[in-house]
């Protein structure tokens, strides 16, 4: 397997990136970390003439915090948000989730930002910048610009970048006293992409539970009553499909279970 | 702003194993590709080719990645290890080779180097793990021969071996 010819374009700064954003649009594409766009270019299922390899611009460097909010920026390896110190106080919720994302072998190349950008549906990251609520801040030649997750996320590796965007940051709410947090996935194998992945945000009056892997993006629903029929209903609500690894009833059934040890877990963490 | 045309070759730097080496690469050639074609270190393997097999796994600036889902061009300065640079010296096997062989923790060997880069690098860092971890660790590697068993034993003895002798290779 071998790619298909493209121009290589190594970015030194965000507005060189922008520019060959402007003059490409949706015949370039943007490289981070590669572990999910290097496999679609040997498959050939992404054929871009123009890669722009953003891992150079200095300027997309580094976890900050403020206001309460983690900001991940666009060159922030899958492993280096993991050994963040502050990572398992500040948002447990990821520190549960990412050591999830595929393996030690492509987290230490992986971004956060890439992962977003992707959109794959049963991704660990997606699932929990929606659980949390949290953005993804786009810029391009025309600006910049801020996304709610439940907006960004527009369908099957879908997103609502424009084609002279890139992510520039994604931000993740810090957990807030009294919230619990707790994340649970069923894969064949570790590592491999989830069948069903369930990530809970527990506060005093209601739960969120988010799930991935069963629809053509993750979703989310907020519970007042976390009963066994809210979640039977939910599930049933879920567009999902048969498919090589299972079945649509199998995986509501694992939406079921799994959600409900996610949002019990959660809520036994909050007190 | 360098931009690399796609049908002409561009110098690329790496070190490999402590050495400065150098080629030729059009942008789309894979690491892989690079370290076999290029600079002749046939010792990384190629499976599967869309980072799910771990034959390939080397270390990039010090981690253990997978170099079918590197670009050669984006290794450009890179500091990369491969199994070449595991032996201490022609004809001496490291603590860890010479686990696998006491363990018979190979048989075809395809996906041994990918292994043996991973285990390097996590030795290192975690001294003493357990079998679990150890397992959860390796679950980024397919091995069709072994049924791991043997890989599990190998690298546990390694572990101890290498906790006893302080040896960091």
């Amino acid at each position: 397997m071998k790619p298909a010819p493209f121009d290589y374009v190594r970015a030194e700064s965000l507005a060189e990136a922008h520019d060959v954003l402007a003059a490409e649009g949706g015949d370039a594409a943007v490289i981070a970390g590669g572990q999910s766009l290097v496999p679609l270019l040997s498959m050939r299922m992404a054929r871009p003439k123009v890669l722009i390899d953003i891992m150079h611009i200095a300027e997309l460097d580094g976890i900050a915090m403020d206001n309460n909010t983690i900001r991940v920026s666009a060159r922030v390896r899958q492993a280096e948000l993991l050994a963040w110190p502050d990572l398992a106080v500040r948002q447990p919720l990821l520190a549960q989730a990412m050591p999830w994302i595929g393996h030690w072998q492509t987290r230490s190349r992986g971004t956060v930002c890439g992962s977003i950008a992707l959109a794959d549906p049963s991704a660990e990251l997606p699932l929990c910048l929606l659980a949390l609520g949290g953005e993804v801040t786009l810029s391009s030649k025309q600006g910049r610009r801020s996304v709610e997750a439940g907006d960004f996320f527009t369908g099957l590796m879908s997103t609502a970048r424009r084609d002279d965007e890139l992510i520039e940051q994604v931000s993740f709410p810090c957990r807030r006293p009294g919230e619990g947090f707790a994340f649970r996935e069923f894969a064949r194998r570790h590592g491999d992409f989830a069948i069903v992945a369930c990530a809970a945000v527990a506060t005093e009056k209601s739960v969120q539970l988010a799930v991935s892997g069963v629809a053509d993006r993750p979703v989310v629903r907020d519970f007042d009553d976390a009963s066994d029929a809210a979640l039977a209903a939910f599930a049933s609500e879920l567009d999902t499909r048969d498919d090589l690894h299972a079945t649509a009833e199998y995986r509501r059934m694992l939406v079921r279970e799994l959600g409900r040890q996610t949002i019990e877990e959660a809520r036994r963490c909050r007190a | 702003m360098p931009r690399l045309s796609p049908d002409a070759r561009h110098t690329v730097r790496v070190t490999v194993n402590g050495r400065a080496l150098e080629g030729e690469a059009e942008p789309r050639m894979l690491l892989t590709d690079f370290l076999r074609h290029k600079l002749g270190l046939t010792g990384t393997h190629v499976g599967c080719e869309h980072g799910v097999c771990g034959a390939c796994t080397i270390q990039i600036d010090g981690a253990p990645a997978r170099a079918c889902l590197t670009l050669a061009v984006q290794a450009d300065g890179a500091d990369i290890r491969t199994v070449e640079g595991l032996a201490p010296e022609p004809g001496r096997l490291s603590i860890l080779q010479e686990a696998f062989r006491r363990h018979h923790a190979l048989q075809c060997g395809f996906c041994t180097a990918g292994i043996l880069m991973s285990l390097n690098w996590y030795l290192a860092r975690t001294p003493d793990p357990s079998e679990v971890e150890l397992r959860e660790f390796l679950s980024g590697h397919i091995c069709r021969c072994t049924g791991y068993v043997p890989i599990v034993a190998a690298a546990l003895d390694a572990a101890q071996r290498l906790r006893e002798t302080g040896e960091q290779r």
